[in-house]
């Protein structure tokens, strides 16, 4: 991800040790009991993470001859992308044998109005909630916090009588209704969180300059808030790319995110099962998430973190 | 009565059970300057920024220019504001800054250009329009906050702690640029503060708070030499006014302050009324309303002993063991005592300040 | 004074209006959503409502009729068993990464990187890969046999009796580098001249881990320990897509006992009232926590 940080500091210990006389800090060893015992931990612990991840890679690399022989771990002898064309065009889910790429248009044309509409409301809210409190309006905000604890499957069915009632069950914008809801507890927070930190002065001399609600939000707030709106982003992007749940019970077959058609194919009972094809499958869906996840880096580990941050 | 420029009138403000501005009346001339002086918590900022129109009043009634403006948008009162972070809108120039009221309210871009200039000439601020504040200094900063208060083309400045958040040095200046401006605009200016030199130096009248509620407002030179009760005499001044706590005695129709078996001879002191023998009362008297080793016909000498010198350049202040207990004296930085040294004082009762000891008064 | 009018209070209901009105997305999934769902599934299960929902009320004969099924027992006793084990093993796991982390290590990001990015891919990939790894016929038992321990058997997916331990290491896969990570923000919280004053006094790192640094870390442990174990009540993803509730149901849980009665058995009673217990086992979980944290001090 980033290590420019250690490598200054490699140079830096390096550049100590070369100096002369006694003066500057005692050299600590690379090799002494202590670090051999924390890099050991670390390396280990790194391999049980690292190992799935190594395993999908390679058999989605392998024919399946081979992987019936060899067993999981050997690096691949002969290197094939079959796998990978026949999870993106023609894998069979049951339904249909177009492979993965309909659910990845599918995730797409979900997840990017859901992204947008879902951070839209809640900034404003986190807005409204920050620095324009209207009675009551703590109330609303404690139970949509509490809300959020509530398990998804306790609300489900009301929301789909809702959406079956204004003709919006099974379609994509009922989808992404219901991303929005779901999203706007962790996301309000978040955003009555960042704006409550802005210095209060700033708001209330753009008061005094005349500026309005929306004048405040545009002018002011918005320009200040670009770190946040990634952070809230790259949150929005991840969990309704990864979703599931919402995906099976408030669309139509034909509108399937990729999570779904995933599961579909691998767990699909016809057919003689094709673990290569199922593992590069399933690197193709859990790519984007990855690919947010190694680009924003530090920002992504705030924006887990905000999750946790109480209000 | 038209010379009223803003008129606050039974003000009150709580937050649920907390009271913190108690059905308060404050009268403002025009081209006043008034500061609010307090310490943190007592509603100086609460009471401007009601004034200013951005907290919701209780109760009572706010009166800009004989307009009753106690619901109106703060755009509509005819204020300016002066923060003590500055607020400056980080991601606009200076310039971008000072007209951004100004294009909200959609002005012709002749006349914002004109009143921009002229702010800036006034703050000397033309070089920094094309700058953004994270590359101003701390007084830069404040400049152009003030000059977003002047393009307003207002008749009333209010002032939240303008200069707390700057050095000592560029305090001083800046206030007297402040002052300045007073001068040159005319404007009325309500400036709240917890600095009692600023309080001091600025203000035509202050108004001293505590708990939501004025102690006493006055110019400074009363505030300073006759407060009214024993929260201001121990507020203002510093080092702070020495306080004797004892009990009115007659001895013979001679009226004295007995302080731990010392008597302080009260001939000199202007009271408002008689003063009764027996009555428990608090006696303040200024650091510098006491001679050392200096005969002055007509006053009583005290002895004391010195305890701790702390000589500050001009002046030599003196802490002396007196009656039972500690005070502080202040005399010219060029006399020094060792501590230990007996000494003669005197005390310029005229000067001094009487208080009931139960209401706190001045009697 | 002036003899003008005073102006009275406006009407309350129009002040801050543009604020009230951008709020309405808000306050309507607050009340209509979340609050309205809630209590209308609550409601009726109370009903023997099927295919459709229906006011015909049967008492408590829907929670009867759950607490009787095998299936919904071995749901919550899976549950039990998975969430007990995921608590004490993604906290022991995810403060001992943190705490190896906070040594002023080199290549911090890197490992940071690696614990961490299971957690940005989905359930159902997590489940997916260990459903491979733990393949007993090519992954982890095969390798194993095949460097000489011929009756080594690790099955877990195969195995009724260990399935929901297999489910718990895809979970632990995937959830311990956010543990790691709000333990490490915990940790670099605590201020620098604590460990000093330790070292002065001569103790040793363990104990003042022990005995002076989790003690000072109890906000971070609660909210962490909030936040898996709402997590917990959650797990069905991983579930349909590690094993499929199976083999037979041994792997099944309460979540996906709701969805299959919800949408599937077409027994919307049934599925009312398992999410409501679902609900209760939250509210468990989090009034005691919502009352120790916001209870005891007034709102400001």
């Amino acid at each position: 991800m980033d290590d420019t940080v250690s490598l200054k500091g490699r140079a830096a210990h390096s550049a100590s040790r070369l100096a002369p006389g006694p003066k500057g800090k005692k050299p600590r060893p690379m090799f002494s009991p202590r670090n051999i015992m924390i890099y050991g931990a670390l390396i280990f612990a790194a391999a049980y993470y690292l190992l799935p991840l190594y395993v999908m890679v390679v058999t989605s690399l392998k024919g399946m001859p081979e992987i019936r022989l060899g067993n999981i771990f050997s690096p691949p002898l002969e290197i094939t992308f079959e796998p990978w064309v026949k999870a993106w065009s023609s894998a069979c889910t049951g339904l249909n044998c177009d492979g993965l790429s309909r659910g990845f248009w599918n995730s797409v044309r979900i997840t990017i109005p859901s992204t947008v509409v879902s951070i839209a409301i809640a900034s404003i809210n986190g807005y409204a909630l920050a620095n324009w409190r209207f009675k009551g309006a703590d109330l609303f905000f404690t139970i949509l916090i509490v809300g959020a604890f509530i398990p998804y499957q306790v609300m489900i069915y009301p929301i789909v009588i809702v959406l079956r009632e204004i003709g919006l069950y099974g379609s994509l914008t009922g989808l992404i209704i219901v991303h929005t809801i779901f999203g706007m507890p962790i996301l309000t927070l978040l955003f009555r969180n960042y704006f409550s930190s802005l210095p209060e002065e700033l708001f209330k001399a753009a008061r005094i300059d005349g500026a309005g609600f929306w004048t405040i939000y545009f002018k002011i707030m918005l320009p200040m808030s670009l770190p946040i709106f990634v952070v809230a982003m790259i949150l929005q992007i991840t969990g309704i790319w990864n979703d599931f749940l919402f995906g099976v019970v408030f669309t139509r077959p034909e509108y399937y995110p990729m999570t779904v058609q995933l599961n579909n194919i691998v767990n699909s009972v016809q057919g003689v099962k094709e673990y290569n094809v199922n593992m590069a499958a399933t690197i193709l869906t859990g790519a984007v998430p990855l690919i947010v996840y190694f680009v924003s880096g530090r920002l992504f580990v705030r924006g887990i973190a905000a999750g946790a941050v109480k209000g | 009565m038209n010379n009223v420029s803003v008129s606050v009138r039974d003000l009150s403000l709580s937050f649920g059970a907390v009271t913190v501005l108690d059905t308060l009346n404050l009268d403002i001339q025009n081209g006043e300057f008034l500061v609010l002086l307090g310490s943190s918590g007592c509603g100086k900022s609460t009471l401007l920024n009601c004034i200013a129109g951005l907290l919701d009043v209780t109760n009572g009634q706010i009166f800009i220019k004989d307009k009753n403006v106690t619901w109106e948008e703060p755009k509509d009162r005819g204020i300016g504001m002066v923060f003590q972070s500055y607020a400056l809108y980080p991601q606009m120039t200076v310039e971008r800054n000072l007209s951004f009221g100004l294009r909200v309210a959609k002005l012709p871009a002749a006349e914002i250009d004109k009143r921009v200039a002229r702010a800036a000439e006034i703050l000397q601020i033309q070089p920094l329009l094309k700058r953004k504040p994270s590359e101003l200094s701390g007084g830069q900063r404040q400049r152009v906050a003030i000059g977003r208060a002047l393009v307003r083309d207002v008749d009333v400045f209010l002032f939240d702690e303008p200069l707390s958040n700057l050095d000592a040095k560029l305090r001083s200046e800046l206030r007297v640029e402040i002052k300045r401006l007073h001068q040159s605009l005319n404007n009325t200016m309500i400036y709240v503060t917890h600095d009692q030199i600023e309080a001091l130096t600025l203000a035509d009248r202050i108004a001293v708070m505590k708990s939501g509620v004025i102690q006493q407002l006055a110019d400074p030179m009363t505030i300073y030499n006759f407060p009214e009760n024993l929260f201001v005499a121990g507020f203002i001044g510093s080092p702070s006014m020495n306080f004797f706590r004892g009990e009115i005695k007659d001895r013979g129709g001679r009226k004295v302050i007995e302080v731990n078996g010392v008597d302080f001879g009260m001939e000199a002191y202007p009271a408002r009324g008689p003063l009764e023998a027996g009555r428990k009362v608090v006696l303040g008297v200024r650091p510098e309303h006491v001679k050392v080793d200096e005969n002055v016909p007509g006053r009583e000498v005290h002895d004391a002993v010195v305890d701790i010198e702390e000589p500050m350049g001009a002046d030599n202040l003196l802490w002396l063991k007196h009656a039972g207990q500690t005070m502080s004296v202040r005399i010219a930085g060029a006399r020094r005592y060792a501590p230990g040294t007996a000494l003669k004082i005197s005390f310029d009762m005229s000067m001094a300040s009487v208080f009931d000891a139960a209401t706190e008064n001045r009697i | 004074m002036t003899g003008q009018a005073y102006a009275g209070r406006p009407n309350q209901l129009l002040r801050n209006l543009h604020s009230k009105i951008a709020s309405i997305p808000m306050i309507l999934t607050a009340v209509v959503i979340f609050l309205g769902g809630t209590l209308w599934t609550v409601f009726y299960s109370f009903t023997n409502s099927k295919l459709l929902p229906r006011l015909s009320f049967v008492g408590l004969d829907q929670y009867e009729r759950l607490w009787a099924a095998p299936r919904w027992l071995m749901s919550i006793q899976n549950l039990a068993i998975y969430g007990f084990f995921s608590l004490i093993f993604s906290l022991v796991i995810g403060f001992v990464l943190a705490a190896l982390m906070d040594q002023k290590i080199r290549f911090e990001n890197t490992f940071r990187t690696i614990f961490l990015y299971p957690f940005a891919l989905s359930f159902i990939v997590t489940g997916l890969v260990w459903q491979w790894v733990l393949n007993p016929e090519f992954g982890v038992q095969s390798v194993v046999r095949s460097l000489g321990w011929t009756s080594f058997t690790f099955d877990p997916l195969y195995n009724q009796s260990i399935v929901i331990y297999g489910i718990l290491i895809a979970a632990l896969w995937q959830g311990t580098g956010l543990v790691m990570c709000l333990m490490l923000a915990g940790l670099r919280g605590i201020d620098e001249d604590i460990w000093k004053a330790s070292r002065v006094d001569g103790i040793p790192m363990w104990k003042t881990y022990l005995f002076i640094i989790i003690p000072m870390m109890r906000a971070v442990f609660i909210t962490t320990l909030v936040i898996i174990a709402s997590g917990i009540v959650r797990v069905y993803d991983l579930v349909v897509a590690q094993t499929s509730g199976g083999p037979g149901i041994a792997s099944e849980v309460p979540a996906k006992y709701v969805y299959d009665y919800m949408f599937q058995a077409q027994n919307l009673g049934q599925g009312f009232a398992a999410s409501t217990m679902m609900l209760i086992t939250v509210a468990i979980i989090i009034v005691p926590w919502a009352y120790l944290e916001f209870g005891g001090r007034k709102r400001g």
